[in-house]
């Protein structure tokens, strides 16, 4: 993984000193709140409902073993002992001082870490596949392109006050893992036909108030143009994004308004400019990034495939759990782990301090040191031998780690909501803890199968229920919450945009409603291989809307 | 007239705080001086901007409450959020401090 140079060193230590002496004059009166908010932002430092919260990048969800415990450390020392990781593969804190924030810091800075970037109307941490470098279906890693991107936009003095945030996403397979299509600009990384590796390049898609799919304005930009047609890209939306009305200042409004095609034109215009500029990335450049991402060397372990056949005969519920949890690897006698953060009953994203050091012992013992964060709030282990699957699988059931989930509809993704954040209308970890309890059982979650159910609690979409299979938007309505239902969402390769079925539900009308869509699916379904997606995407809402308001039109209104 | 406290958070580690009686932050919607007529509602209006000014706590703002029971119940969910903690056990020792019977 990409380790920083002097360069990176100084620099972070030098905004964490920064940072230390703006909280100091904060908290001796000198700044005052309204000068000194940006400053904190600039930081990640927010404030929610109980305490300020600490957001902290996770540079395209990738950790070492030495950065997840340090991770725990802050959690332990600075927290409530736990932390929650999040759709955009970052980490937050929910209750540190803003005294404590520049220790913080700084003990982030010594594992090469740091919390810039992860607010403001600037380019936010770009996100990848989490299983990047390590998934059989992938063209390329799409890691080094990300940190070079990274490196790119870090204090960009250009792009560090646009109309409003700004997040780019890296794939580097057909199968979209990455959700790039509701990111700002969504990058598909690809061979052409004489091998070179290029982009498709997607831009004005995302979510929130008004959700939209990016459009595809180039099917292949080669690699050494990246920077100058990202940097097209943004001069483009930095000069006509809007800056009158926030809730229109997303590069999609843009996009909307002015059309991909006149979009796309005046991209290529800047474009030209730029195109054989410095922006122009030299092959070094990419091959010495490149080196960082460089995968280990995993050498044959044949022996796996006989020793797992005969654990999964023994035991079924690691059986489970390897069918559920674990990927095919490009290497055959290896596989990509997730670790389900998704206990039955349990809050979706959050670990304790000991369980991420459970996590990050497991992985320098076991997997080569690599950790990944999906934006499903799940972790990732993308380079384990099949030899080594059972003794991983009890470490992981001796940290409450090992619910055989990933995928099914448990695995709830859910943002912190009402009970955390200040932004929201409505909670969402108790809904998604009723849901997780009431379809819990294995067989039951095996029977449904694929289900992806993504949980919000304001318009905002942090818990991307917009492309949920099922989405669940928490409103406020006279006083009480209220859940909007959305069906047939997807964030993948075929990104759709879910439809809202009908009124609304009561908190605890909630899991009913989505017990009856579940069991209209398995009516409907043609056999066990359909999905819901595919099912919903046959069938459409009718019947769905017919279970849940009894064909009356009026109540599905 | 809807009775009215002052809360805010305090700046320097962003807890939750409501104003006492004797014009001190503590963390317990419980113990908050309430505000039953317009005139104490300016009052501790004109407090909160102060601490505010004082750089004691950020995001002053007067909120509704009702007594219920001899317990006071802020009107808004958020706000019974913000005085009884996440409504679920979130960590070790931090079992939802609203406890199994929070209203919503």
């Amino acid at each position: 993984m990409y380790r920083y140079d002097e360069f990176d060193h100084a620099f972070v230590s030098s905004r964490v000193e920064q940072f230390r002496d703006q909280v100091e004059r904060r908290l001796s009166g000198e700044l005052a709140e309204d000068a000194f908010k940006p400053l904190r932002l600039m930081n990640g430092v927010y404030l929610q409902l109980h305490a300020y919260m600490l957001r902290v990048a996770i540079p395209y969800g990738t950790l070492s073993s030495r950065q997840m415990r340090m991770l725990a450390h802050i959690a332990r020392k600075y927290d409530r002992g736990y932390g929650h990781f999040t759709t955009r593969q970052n980490i937050q804190y929910n209750w540190p001082r803003l005294s404590d924030t520049p220790d913080i810091l700084d003990e982030l800075a010594s594992v090469e870490m740091h919390a810039l970037q992860t607010s403001g109307n600037c380019i936010r941490n770009v996100t990848a596949d989490h299983f990047a470098g390590a998934a059989a279906d992938e063209v390329a890693d799409p890691r080094p392109y990300a940190e070079i991107l990274r490196q790119w936009s870090s204090v960009h003095p250009e792009f560090s006050f646009l109309p409003r945030k700004f997040k780019i996403a890296v794939t580097g397979a057909e199968r979209d893992r990455a959700a790039i299509q509701v990111h700002d600009i969504g990058l598909h990384l690809k061979k052409d036909d004489n091998g070179r590796i290029g982009f498709a390049v997607y831009v004005g898609g995302g979510q929130g108030r008004t959700p939209m799919i990016a459009k595809k304005i180039r099917d292949f930009l080669p690699e050494e143009d990246l920077l100058s047609y990202t940097t097209a890209i943004m001069r483009v939306y930095n000069l006509h994004g809007r800056r009158d009305n926030k809730y229109k200042a997303r590069i999609k409004i843009l996009v909307h308004e002015t059309g991909a095609e006149e979009l796309s034109r005046q991209v290529e215009v800047e474009f030209a400019a730029l195109k054989d500029t410095e922006l122009k990335l030299p092959e070094a450049d990419i091959q010495a990034i490149s080196t960082y991402f460089a995968p280990p060397a995993l050498a044959p372990r044949a022996e796996g495939w006989e020793s797992l056949a005969r654990w999964k005969k023994t035991d079924p519920e690691f059986s489970r759990w390897v069918h559920q949890n674990v990927q095919p690897h490009k290497h055959p006698d290896y596989g990509m782990v997730t670790i389900s953060l998704k206990p039955i009953g349990g809050i979706p994203g959050d670990a304790t301090d000991a369980q991420m050091e459970a996590v990050a012992d497991i992985a320098e013992e076991y997997a080569f040191d690599e950790i990944r964060v999906s934006h499903e709030q799940n972790l990732i282990l993308p380079h384990v031998a099949l030899a080594d699957l059972e003794p991983i699988y009890r470490a992981l059931v001796v940290a409450g780690l090992a619910t055989a989930n990933a995928g099914l509809i448990t695995d709830i993704i859910a943002c912190p909501g009402l009970d955390y954040c200040a932004l929201a209308n409505a909670r969402s970890i108790p809904v998604a803890q009723e849901i997780s309890t009431r379809f819990g059982a294995p067989e039951r979650q095996a029977e449904i199968g694929e289900l992806k159910i993504k949980i919000s609690g304001c318009i905002n979409a942090c818990g991307h229920h917009h492309v949920g299979h099922i989405g669940l938007l928490g409103v406020e309505k006279k006083g009480a919450e209220l859940y909007q239902i959305t069906l047939g969402g997807s964030g993948d390769e075929n990104t759709s945009i879910g439809e809202i079925i009908g009124r609304g539900f009561e908190p605890e009308k909630v899991t009913d409603a989505i017990e009856t869509i579940v069991d209209t699916y398995l009516g409907l379904r043609n056999d066990k291989s359909e999905t819901f997606l595919e099912a919903y995407r046959r069938v459409g809402p009718q019947p769905f809307k017919d279970a849940l308001y009894g064909g009356s039109a009026q109540e599905a209104a | 007239m809807v009775d009215k406290v002052l809360t805010a958070n305090r700046l320097s580690d962003g807890i939750s705080v409501w104003l006492d009686a004797s014009g001190n932050w503590v963390e317990s919607l419980q113990q908050a001086f309430i505000a039953r007529h317009a005139e104490a509602v300016t009052a501790l209006e004109a407090t909160g901007k102060l601490a505010f000014d004082d750089n004691k706590v950020v995001d002053a703002n007067v909120v509704d409450v009702e007594e219920v029971n001899g317990t006071l119940r802020p009107v808004r969910m958020r706000e019974r959020i913000r005085a009884e903690g996440p409504s679920i056990p979130y960590a070790a020792g931090y079992n939802g401090l609203a406890g199994p019977n929070f209203a919503a």
